[in-house]
């Protein structure tokens, strides 16, 4: 399989978007995945925790250069296919 | 070659002066291999001794250093270059810390001989543990069990030439292969890494293995993937599949052997994530699995069409 780096990056981008879009009180709390229920400060954070604090760094700290790298992309790909 | 004489002097600066343009700067404690540079300039250049020749030696020295204006001007590009490079040193510092990088490369003949033979046969070795103090990183010259990261470049550029000359045999060779090739290998080698990594994350298991380490441990199946493009080249497909399983059990005992010391805590902790060792035990089983998986996705499909 023939995969090159500007396919990692973009698949890299589409996962962080993917990432990104998880809003947190119109999809994450309906499947109980909400930040404000597992902020205990237990010896072990265990697996879903450490999930929902990656979800939500996430969020929080790529908003900002996810826009811009987004935008670039679209205007490279519709200019050079 | 500015870059070689300028690390080589610091070594040696306790008992040399220095050249005005080039301040010191900081390097390991221990030096990491011995100066085998070439000798000094003949040239009166303010009289210096060996070691820091090079960069004006090699340039036919004698009229050119003769001429005020010229001298000046090489000394002015040779203080810019350095201002340059502390600058760019600075700034990648933050993010690949140069100094622990120099560590991987500090290998030698014996240690590479004996790593490669451990590589491929590592039933016999019996003493996995690393013996070091914890703070400073040992270079793996004097320590076998310690990973390095020179095996593994020089593996990777190998394996592409193999993979060119296999795709060369079978007649459907073109220079644009090799580079797809090799970038194809390597987003397979950054996609581990960072699987492992959120692995490690996810499942909260706090070791001291550095993401160098696991680059590390993560390239030595390009030594089997070599073994294994061999095998099949030169023996058939019969021999792809018998060096292939070789090479897998090779290089999965091996990684369960040296991961099982750094990932799993030994018994003279207790401390209170004792809690973690069945996920410790599962990550470790599933770095070790992914390798011979690897081994086999990325030459598959360079084999000889099976006749």
């Amino acid at each position: 399989m023939a995969l090159g780096l500007y396919s990692l990056i973009e698949a890299a981008l589409l996962c962080v978007n993917a990432i990104a879009v998880l809003n947190e009180e119109r999809f994450l709390s309906k499947v109980g995945w909400a930040t404000d229920t597992v902020s205990g400060f237990g010896e072990q954070p265990g697996m879903k925790s450490q999930i929902i604090n990656l979800i939500r760094s996430v969020r929080m700290v790529m908003r900002i250069p996810l826009i811009i790298v987004n935008t670039i992309t679209i205007v490279l790909l519709l200019l050079f296919g | 070659m500015d870059i070689p004489s300028g690390y080589v002097r610091q070594r040696k600066s306790a008992e040399q002066r220095r050249r005005q343009p080039r301040p010191d700067y900081g390097g390991g404690p221990t030096p990491l291999f011995d100066d085998t540079s070439s000798p000094s300039d003949p040239a009166t250049y303010q009289g210096q001794q060996q070691g820091q020749g090079p960069f004006y030696g090699g340039m036919g020295g004698q009229q050119i250093l003769s001429d005020p204006m010229a001298n000046m001007a090489m000394q002015y590009g040779s203080s810019l270059a350095t201002q340059g490079k502390d600058v760019m040193e600075k700034h990648i510092d933050r993010f690949i810390s140069i100094s622990k990088l120099k560590y991987y490369f500090a290998v030698d003949t014996t240690y590479v001989g004996k790593k490669l033979m451990l590589l491929l046969f590592p039933y016999m070795h019996s003493n996995w543990s690393i013996r070091y103090n914890k703070e400073e990183p040992v270079a793996p010259r004097y320590e076998i069990n310690a990973p390095d990261l020179y095996i593994p470049v020089m593996a990777f550029v190998t394996y592409i030439l193999v993979a060119g000359y296999c795709l060369g045999t079978q007649n459907s060779f073109s220079p644009e292969l090799l580079g797809m090739q090799a970038s194809s290998a390597l987003v397979w080698l950054i996609l581990e890494i960072v699987v492992i990594t959120m692995a490690m994350y996810i499942l909260s298991v706090a070791t001291d293995i550095k993401t160098f380490d696991l680059l590390a441990f993560c390239g030595y199946k390009y030594v089997g993937m070599i073994g294994v493009l061999l095998g099949g080249m030169l023996f058939g497909s019969m021999g792809y599949y018998l060096a292939l399983a070789w090479c897998s059990a090779s290089m999965f005992f091996f990684l369960l052997r040296t991961l099982r010391l750094v990932i799993l805590p030994d018994a003279s902790h207790d401390m209170a994530n004792s809690g973690g060792n069945k996920s410790r035990t599962y990550l470790v089983l599933a770095i070790a699995v992914l390798q011979p998986i690897f081994m086999c996705w990325l030459t598959r499909h360079l084999l000889p069409s099976q006749n």
